[in-house]
């Protein structure tokens, strides 16, 4: 360097190797049960920008722990978690703040109304030192957007499920905290209203722009609600990433079990050409799109996983046009079941395969069972995971 | 019946319930939420006077406050009065004797609010002290109404402690069934009869609503 002036300093500062980092939410943490359970959790998130995460899985795999530390409400044992420049909770330096100071906003699960307090005071309790007429205008405007209107003088027990759970979505908005953890939020509600407030729920934190982290072991409404999936499974994170690639693209066997992967079947590449790959399933041949390649290599043992809705069913002998479908499976139909609008059809296709159709296309093909029958499968619905020999 | 023993029992009977109210509600609260693994012991304690016979207590309080002991000679040196055969002696051995009768429904009631409701409060970022005050306390009122209720009642009818640890003395420990016992011994029954019916009605009156604000709550 012949030249050094402080400008170029300043340049070399602002303009650094590395870009500034984004506020985040970033926790690494472990929390240890008695009885050995230990959950362990990596979790990065946006802290200033909007968004919903979900974080999937079955019960007992730690994802209402992960977010009762988040909370403040358990403290981890190992590990930190931190909001932008914020340290919440530190095992090693004793660091943890209380809940208190936290400013977040948590649902409970049976929504935890107090029941001693009107609709009103329960809304407004978490305000606070604010003045009155702040505080009432504050109130207006939530109990306006839940449609709660009308409700205030009521005692929670007095209100049906749907408006305790909106009621308690109010008294935690109403606080306007950072981050919105909720816990199973639908869970306690009969059907209809379920999926009712499930499209309403995601509406309000969008036109909010309410950065939210959302647990739910139910597969429709990780997808209806979240933008970002973390999936747990046995005290571990398994994946995350979009909701679109995390159940499109499961990253391991079971992943693919708990995002609700219909078909799942072991098979073997033998020739991969033009970006697909040639996959031996029992006596069937399937062509799909080749997954990035490991080490260098792709070969050997994978799994075959297929969505139910993936797959079309013709009947056999019918005119096939030549469509663009690349997998035309012969074989014939085991046992149809309703669920609700839909049949669901196993087949045996020389590998068990699973079918999800219409009423009205079951009606119109007039399928039974033992009828026999093509199942056309296009090659990107085919998503593979290559088996670790280590595991 | 003698008014002076009746007035001075309702005293101690106030004092006793009173210092109960302030000290048990935070040792009940206590209890009821923390996750110590040596806390059996403490409720153990806190129990031990519903078993222990009354001279027995009396007489360890007894030994405690008296002269001999660091804490009698400290009392002493510091109020200029001996704390054994006193008013004051006698309002800390009713304190350890009605204890569990304060300590346990007070515990009962706050073990009863769910937690989630105490959480949901922090979460709001309400501190833990008016959580307890704003939650916890007016979700228990029928237990801590029983609490105080039974703490009353029960130090109104106290006889043995006293005996030991406040002697017999008018106007400063005699209590009311003290007096019982004294008319007794002077074949007084008719005055005897009167004085216990006061406290049966008393005791009936305060274990009677007990049960009707418990059955309310329900």
């Amino acid at each position: 360097m012949a030249v050094s002036s402080g400008n170029e300093e300043a340049l070399e500062v602002s303009s650094g190797s590395e870009p500034p980092a984004a506020a985040e939410l970033t926790a690494e943490f472990e929390k240890h049960f008695p009885g050995g359970t230990i959950i362990q959790v990596e979790l990065r998130r946006p802290a200033d920008a909007f968004s919903l995460t979900v974080l999937f899985g079955p019960s007992g795999s730690g994802k209402s722990t992960t977010l009762r530390c988040l909370a403040g409400l358990d403290r981890p044992e190992r590990g930190t978690i931190r909001f932008g420049d914020e340290i919440w909770s530190d095992a090693g330096r004793s660091i943890f703040l209380p809940p208190q100071r936290r400013r977040i906003g948590y649902l409970f699960q049976d929504y935890a109304l107090f029941p001693h307090l009107r609709v009103a005071q329960n809304i407004g309790y978490g305000l606070g030192k604010i003045a009155t007429p702040e505080r009432r205008r504050r109130i207006e405007e939530i109990t306006a957007l839940l449609g709660l209107a009308g409700f205030e003088d009521r005692y929670p027990r007095q209100l049906s499920g749907g408006e305790q759970q909106r009621v308690a979505l109010a008294r935690a908005l109403v606080c306007r905290p950072r981050l919105l953890l909720l816990d199973e939020p639908l869970s306690a509600l009969d059907a209809p209203t379920r999926e009712h407030l499930r499209r309403q729920l995601r509406h309000w934190l969008v036109e909010l722009r309410m950065s939210t982290i959302l647990v739910t072991h139910d597969r429709l409404e990780a997808l209806a609600l979240g933008d970002h999936v973390v999936v747990f499974e046995a005290g571990r994170v398994r994946q995350s990433g979009s909701v679109q690639q995390v159940f499109s693209a499961p990253v391991d066997l079971a992943v693919a079990r708990i995002v609700g992967v219909d078909t799942i079947e072991r098979g073997r590449v033998v020739e991969v050409a033009d970006g697909l790959a040639k996959v031996q399933v029992g006596p069937k041949q399937l062509v799909a799109l080749a997954p990035p390649r490991r080490n260098g290599r792709l070969d050997g043992d994978v799994y075959v996983c297929i969505r139910a809705e993936d797959v079309m069913l013709e009947k056999k002998g019918a005119d096939l046009p030549p469509g663009s479908a690349r997998n035309h499976l012969l074989g014939h139909v085991r046992s149809l079941d309703r669920e609700g609008p839909m049949v669901r059809v196993d087949l045996d296709c020389g590998f068990p395969l699973k079918a999800l159709v219409t009423n009205q296309a079951h009606q119109n093909m007039e399928l039974r069972e033992r009828d026999e029958i093509v199942a056309l499968v296009k090659a990107p619905a085919i998503h593979l995971i290559v088996r670790d020999r280590s595991r | 019946m003698d008014f002076e023993a009746f007035w001075l029992s309702v005293q101690l009977a106030w004092w006793t319930t009173v210092t109960l109210f302030a000290l048990g509600l935070p040792l009940a609260y206590w209890l009821a939420v923390t996750r110590w693994r040596l806390k059996f012991l403490l409720e153990a304690v806190v129990v031990l006077p519903m078993i222990l016979p009354p001279t027995v207590l009396g007489f360890y309080v007894l030994i405690a406050v008296g002269p001999p002991s660091a804490f009698g000679r400290t009392y002493e040196a510091m109020v200029g009065r001996s704390l054994a055969f006193s008013f004051e002696g006698l309002l800390l051995a009713s304190v350890l004797y009605s204890l569990p009768f304060a300590v346990r429904p007070f515990t009962a009631a706050f073990a009863g609010v769910d937690r989630r409701l105490v959480e949901a409060s922090w979460c709001l970022g309400v501190s833990r002290l008016r959580t307890f005050l704003s939650i916890s306390v007016p979700l228990s009122w029928a237990g801590i109404l029983t609490g105080v209720i039974l703490s009353f009642a029960h130090t109104l009818g106290e006889f043995g402690v006293v005996l030991m640890v406040g002697g017999n003395i008018p106007g400063v420990t005699r209590t009311v069934s003290i007096s019982i016992y004294d008319e007794v011994q002077a074949a007084n029954y008719g005055m005897a009869a009167m004085t216990s019916l006061v406290l049966l009605a008393s005791s009936f009156l305060a274990v009677s609503v007990t049960h009707l604000v418990n059955r309310k709550t329900l």
